[in-house]
């Protein structure tokens, strides 16, 4: 595992861990959902992704996690065009990026013990080199007494704690979160995002699409605003 | 692993609920696998392996009798060469049985002659002509049996000019045409049987296609979910190979068993028929309806081919798949 408290001085600080230069997103024959998106997210940095229902946030994050394509454009991550990688480069990169689905996205034959293992699990790591850590994790979010229960007997906020507990719990090098706090209490939010201010601290680029407002200003952070398919950013 | 967490510390502002230190049991997943095929689906695939094995090894076990029953056949008769010598009024019969047995006697490799008598000879017509006959009127030729010795091919072309020389009216059979007959239809039926089996093993990889495609398309949010999280094609191919592997064991083995306990029960049946007419028939061409050890190791072998092959074929299945599917 990666020792991020090093990593604040490398070299490679200075490239930024996405670039998106004039892209654009058309479905099928239809206008472009997203155009003219010119932005970076640089290392070590925290931002919120904004806008109303429909404006394109849950897209954009699916452009940064290379499961949608652009139509036109350039997108780098983490310094390397996206364009031309191999497949082994494209599951590198992804295992790089952490990311909670606004659905949760577990996987209802798994426990959630399992569930937040997983992203270790795939990578062929050893379950002993691993179990303490998974647990920390699951208690710290409140789930350690739910650990052996399978997602469908868990209510919402569970399902989100859980989902964000197997983001974090490879500490990428960049993480996304499609509303990572809309089916949790006001406090277990703020516990939340202090979580996601320490990871960013210690290394990890954080972009958290939310229309929350209340979360937002509790941080005074860039904002990455999406409106009528186009980027304005609040710096 | 001293401090795994080191964040959870610095963001942590209180003790939450269950953030107790129990010392951790050995192992807290219980290995599920990543890709649920044992669904409706699966259990249907496993059925058509069971069938599919079943009759592959039926088809296997009875090639393998065949060829086992055709080996004794062959060994049998040609073991055996018969001299037929065909009566001339001319020349008295009896010395030239005696002159042909000392001459089958002289060749190198026979262990035995046997001469028919007059009345053996007659006897054998017996089947065919009815007690009671009176044969003296009939030019019955008298038969000389010749037994060889164990894995001995003798020449037979210098018997062969001696009695053509000292008994005419005599004729040497090798039983080379029937042998040779033998051979051909034996090996007939087992390139049948091959043929077979290799039929139903391409209709299990088959099966095994559609059943991948199956359940990759019913699992493609799953696919999507492991992807995501890092895991590459070759690791979700694997996950696929090793639930079918299992899937394709489990079908095969009770089609494997299944064709195993049909040949004991058929074995003790015709065991049980041994003194009837039709336990003769059925024993003389198929030996003890027994299969050796060499026919369980091949339905055994069948089995284990078959999921391989189920293992082997989803994971080609899923890699083509994936690769399809961007």
């Amino acid at each position: 595992m990666r020792a991020y408290y090093d990593e604040e001085f490398d070299g490679s600080a200075g490239v930024p861990s996405v670039h998106f230069e004039n892209v654009g997103v058309r479905y099928g024959m239809g206008p472009e959902v997203l155009r003219d998106l010119t932005f970076s997210i640089e290392p070590h940095s925290f931002q919120f992704l904004t806008g109303p229902s429909g404006a394109g946030k849950t897209t954009l994050l699916r452009l940064i996690l290379l499961s949608v394509k652009p139509t036109r454009g350039l997108i780098s991550l983490f310094g390397e065009d996206v364009s031309r990688i191999s497949k082994d480069e494209l599951t590198g990169l992804r295992r790089r990026m952490g990311v909670v689905f606004q659905d949760f996205r577990l996987l209802d034959h798994l426990t959630t013990y399992e569930n937040v293992a997983l992203p270790l699990r795939v990578q062929g790591k050893d379950e002993s080199s691993y179990r303490a850590e998974v647990v920390e994790l699951l208690r710290w979010v409140g789930l350690g007494d739910r650990m052996h229960m399978l997602p469908p007997v868990l209510s919402g906020g569970e399902k989100q704690r859980a989902a964000i507990a197997r983001a974090l719990i490879v500490r990428p090098d960049l993480l996304l979160a499609d509303e990572p706090t809309g089916n949790v209490d006001p406090s277990l939010a703020r516990r939340l995002l202090r979580l996601f201010i320490e990871l960013n601290r210690l290394g990890t680029s954080v972009v958290i699409a939310t229309h929350d407002f209340s979360l937002m200003d509790q941080l005074n952070v860039r904002r990455l605003v999406l409106g009528d398919g186009r980027l304005h950013i609040d710096e | 692993m001293s401090a795994p967490q080191p964040y959870l510390r610095k963001a942590s502002p209180q003790k939450t609920k269950g953030n107790d230190r129990r010392p951790l049991p050995a192992s807290l997943s219980r290995n599920a696998p990543l890709v649920p095929v044992d669904s409706a689906g699966g259990q249907a695939l496993a059925a058509v392996i069971a069938i599919l094995t079943f009759l592959a090894a039926l088809c296997a076990g009875g090639a393998e009798l065949v060829a086992a029953s055709s080996a004794q056949w062959r060994s049998e008769i040609a073991r055996e060469v018969t001299i037929q010598i065909r009566p001339n009024p001319k020349r008295a019969i009896d010395e030239d049985v005696a002159r042909a047995v000392t001459l089958a006697r002289q060749t190198p490799g026979v262990e035995q002659a046997q001469a028919f008598t007059k009345e053996e000879s007659e006897r054998l017509l017996e089947p065919w002509l009815g007690s009671g006959l009176d044969f003296k009127d009939l030019p019955v030729p008298r038969l000389i049996v010749i037994k060889l010795k164990e894995d001995a091919r003798p020449d037979f072309g210098p018997l062969r000019q001696s009695l053509q020389k000292d008994v005419p009216g005599a004729t040497l059979d090798d039983h080379a045409l029937w042998v040779s007959r033998l051979s051909t239809m034996a090996n007939t039926i087992i390139g049948t049987g091959i043929f077979l089996v290799t039929l139903v093993l391409v209709a299990a990889g088959l099966a095994v296609i559609f059943a991948t495609r199956g359940a990759m398309a019913g699992n493609k949010e799953v696919v999507e979910v492991l992807h995501f999280v890092g895991a590459n094609d070759d690791f979700i191919a694997r996950e696929f190979q090793r639930r079918f592997f299992k899937l394709g064991l489990r079908g095969s083995a009770v089609g494997a068993g299944a064709a195993l306990a049909l040949t004991t029960v058929l074995g003790l049946v015709t065991r049980s028929w041994r003194a009837s007419p039709a336990g003769d028939q059925i024993e003389a061409l198929f030996g003890a309806f027994s299969i050796s050890w060499t026919g369980y190791l091949v339905v055994v072998l069948i089995a284990l081919l078959v999921a391989l092959i189920t293992g082997i074929v989803s994971r080609l299945t899923v890699r083509r798949f994936l690769n399809g599917n961007g």
